[in-house]
């Protein structure tokens, strides 16, 4: 990964959405640099869900404007035809739903799943691109046999794991997720986490990461942002959160886990 | 400069929010200069905030005042107003810490776990697996358990593997929370020895050792809480 | 009794669809929506085409009417018939006398000219329809030209049958811009539409939608490198006019499981029969 350290990859600047009175996201900016995994915690209905989609693209923010420095100068993305966010959302960034069914192709096979944004990327070579499925198969502790079966016939873990593969395939720079561990099971979400870790740091990748779950953010996030109410009421890094939480609600949420 | 950690007028407190806003202060003004190749402890009873001191210098407790100048790259950083991307630039080239507890990724093996900081520094693979098995070695952990994960390991494994971890790749100030702690007399005098060499090779130790030989055996300067806290709280 | 408008649709209608097909010409494989009209025979049975046919006809055109490469199937008779009584035009069956052509599946094998038109009844127009039913997303991806989603299809083909087993209505991109479908037309007929001379217009009435391929336009069938795009074969000639270049259709005889495999286009291969009988 040749990431410039020297500049943010990422700069989100006074992001507003409402959603009728509901203020969802209050003036929010920050920035997220090469190599850095930051967790967004905050009870549901904090608002880090909303936010995490605006940047994304996902979803139209009401004002505030977000940067993205790929290989070279800050972009405004917010500002780009549909078509280069469309490019850049299937190439260098990736977006890990909670819920596999809605990051997911349930119709067509596993290996189709991975080898969709390749073949969006002009991968015209069939067996290059069954190689590449394959490869990301075994990558996410997934059964070769399975590469031509569908997704329904997959666990939730499963499928949870295929959809980041399929999108990983074209090594993002910047990956969302959203809850990646939120509908499984304990026992599969420690696996699903350790996985995720080894590939983010295999694969140098910068991510941010919506959980409510501290846990989540513990193992996988650098740096933390504590949500509350559509406000960023604190944040730094993931020790000094979770260690030294000072606003009330950080602390009473870290006061709220089983410490391991 | 001459010295690799200085700390000026540090103070920390913390608000207990969930507790009715109770107000702990914990640290009341601390001044303390350590140099490079010396190795300081830290003494005073528990609750004195010895812990609390080396979580400050490494930078998860954020302070409410005061300096904690580390020299970094060749220049003087007060970490104390350094950003979260500073101070983990910091940690992966000068600041180290080593804590009493074992935090590692589940599933990664304990060579993995114990090369990895060489490897992000830059040191080659092999050479840092390598050097990773001399440690263990020298720490006695048994080869058979090299490839698995420290998670199953006894108290005593784990914390020598906590310890190899950090010796892989030491930094230039080396902060120490009862590195002897669980372990027995042979493997004490192991770590020991490694602690006396660490900081022969000019590295700035500061640390916590509950017992006095063990203070006696590495040569610390000894300072108590007390010394180091501001007059008028003393 | 009054009589019938030229072509059955009111003049306005004919204007309104003569302009989408003008937008469609103009934009090589894009899919113009246009409204669809009620035609006095129901959806499946080649409205769209109909209306197509029925805008672009002059009282001097020689209209010829195929389904599945024939002139005398039902629904090829009924329409013909339909366009003798309202437009009072020549029809033939005869491919090279034809100046206006309305197919339901086949491209004639006698290859077409600049002064003829091949009119298509198309069912589905949307080639992204079968992985992606939102039509909001549909219209971007072409916008976008975000054809991802093509290949995908055709990977499921090969990685379920070891080939692309998609034997008709097989993606094709137009000009290297619009992918189309040329839906229902056998894959063996796409390589024809490469380079065409002849002007060819699509017709989809249930989904109002119109496209074209102006004469000369590249159409290309998608593939994969190691996969490429291939036209059926069959092991044995027609068995009538013994030609080997033609789409077959299989054809039973009788009931005790005789079968024969012919040319499926009936004008080219009386034709052909009628050409090697005059020279015996």
């Amino acid at each position: 990964m040749s990431a410039d350290l020297s500049k943010p990859l990422l700069k989100v600047d006074n992001i507003n959405k409402q959603f009728g009175s509901t203020v969802a996201c209050d003036d929010i900016s920050f920035e997220l640099w090469p190599g850095e995994i930051l967790g967004i915690v905050g009870e549901s209905g904090s608002g880090k869900t909303t936010l995490l989609r605006s940047i994304a693209g996902l979803i139209e923010p009401d004002s505030g404007s977000i940067s993205y420095a790929g290989d070279g100068e800050l972009v405004e993305v917010d500002k780009l035809p549909e078509p280069a966010l469309r490019q850049l959302q299937r190439t260098e960034w990736a977006f890990v739903h909670q819920h596999p069914r809605d990051g997911l192709r349930m119709n067509v096979s596993a290996g189709a799943n991975i080898g969709e944004r390749l073949m969006a990327n002009q991968w015209r070579h069939y067996a290059n691109i069954r190689a590449e499925a394959l490869k990301w198969l075994e990558a996410v502790e997934i059964d070769a046999s399975r590469i031509d079966d569908l997704p329904r016939t997959f666990s939730g873990g499963m499928q949870q794991r295929l959809q980041i593969a399929r999108n990983l395939v074209t090594r993002p720079k910047l990956v969302f997720m959203d809850e990646p561990t939120g509908g499984l099971d304990v026992s599969v979400q420690a696996r699903l986490l350790d996985l995720v870790r080894g590939l983010v740091r295999d694969l140098g990748l910068s991510a941010i990461i919506v959980t409510h779950d501290l846990a989540v953010a513990r193992l996988l996030s650098t740096r933390m942002m504590v949500m509350r109410k559509g406000e960023v009421i604190e944040q730094g890094l993931t020790d000094q959160i979770l260690e030294d939480p000072q606003a009330p609600y950080s602390q009473l949420l870290v006061s709220s886990v089983l410490q391991v | 400069m001459t010295v690799a950690l200085r700390i000026r007028q540090l103070r920390k407190q913390f608000v207990l929010h969930t507790q009715n806003g109770a107000v702990l202060d914990v640290l009341q003004g601390v001044d303390l200069d350590v140099k490079p190749g010396e190795i300081v402890a830290l003494c005073g009873p528990s609750g004195a905030g010895k812990s609390s001191l080396l979580k400050a210098v490494y930078g998860t407790y954020r302070v409410d005042g005061g300096e904690i100048i580390i020299a970094h790259n060749g220049r003087e950083i007060d970490l104390t107003a350094a950003n979260p991307r500073e101070i983990v630039d910091m940690r992966k080239r000068s600041i180290g810490y080593v804590s009493q507890f074992l935090r590692v990724i589940p599933r990664v093996s304990t060579l993995d776990i114990v090369s990895n900081g060489a490897i992000e520094l830059g040191a080659g693979p092999e050479k840092a697996r390598m050097d990773a098995v001399s440690l263990l070695e020298r720490l006695r952990i048994p080869a058979a358990l090299h490839e698995l994960s420290p998670l199953t390991f006894s108290g005593g494994e784990q914390q020598r593997v906590n310890i190899a971890r950090a010796m892989s790749s030491p930094k230039s100030l080396m902060l120490f929370d009862e590195p002897t702690a669980s372990l027995d007399p042979q493997n004490r005098q192991t770590v020991l020895s490694m602690l006396r060499d660490l900081a022969d090779q000019g590295t700035a130790v500061l640390g916590i050792f509950h017992d006095p030989a063990d203070r006696a055996e590495i040569g610390a300067r000894e300072v108590t809480m007390e010394q180091i806290r501001e007059p008028e709280h003393a | 009794m009054t009589r019938y408008n030229f072509a059955y649709l009111n003049e306005q209608t004919k204007k309104m669809i003569r302009r989408a097909l003008l937008k469609a010409i103009a934009i090589p494989g894009y899919q113009v929506p246009f409204a669809s009209r009620e035609m006095p025979m129901p959806y499946g049975w080649g409205t769209g085409g109909v209306q197509v046919t029925a805008s672009i006809l002059t009282a001097d055109d020689v209209l010829k009417v195929i389904d599945q490469g024939a002139d005398d199937t039902t629904n090829a008779v009924s329409i013909r018939k339909f366009f003798k009584k309202t437009a009072e035009v020549r029809t033939t069956e005869v491919t090279e006398d034809a100046s206006v052509i309305q197919t339901r599946h086949r491209i004639p094998e006698t290859p077409l000219r600049e002064d003829q038109i091949l009119v298509y009844q198309v069912p589905i127009p949307e080639p992204l329809r079968f992985l992606e039913p939102r039509e909001t997303e549909t219209r971007k991806m072409h916008a976008y030209e975000d054809y991802g989603l093509m290949h995908v299809k055709l990977y499921e083909d090969i990685s379920q049958h070891g080939h692309i087993a998609t034997t008709y209505a097989y993606p094709v991109s137009v000009e290297g811009r619009y992918v189309m479908d040329p839906s229902p037309t056998p894959k063996f007929d796409n390589p024809k539409m490469n380079d065409c001379p002849a002007l060819q217009l699509f017709g989809a009435g249930r989904e109002k939608r119109i496209y074209a391929v102006p004469p000369y336009t590249r159409v290309v069938s998608l593939d994969f490198e190691d996969h490429p795009f291939e036209v059926q074969q069959w092991d044995a000639p027609c068995e009538l006019c013994g030609a080997r270049d033609t789409f077959l259709d299989e054809v039973i005889t009788d009931d005790a499981g005789g079968r024969m495999f012919v040319c499926s286009d009936t004008d080219y291969c009386s034709k052909r029969q009628a050409e090697s009988e005059a020279a015996e």
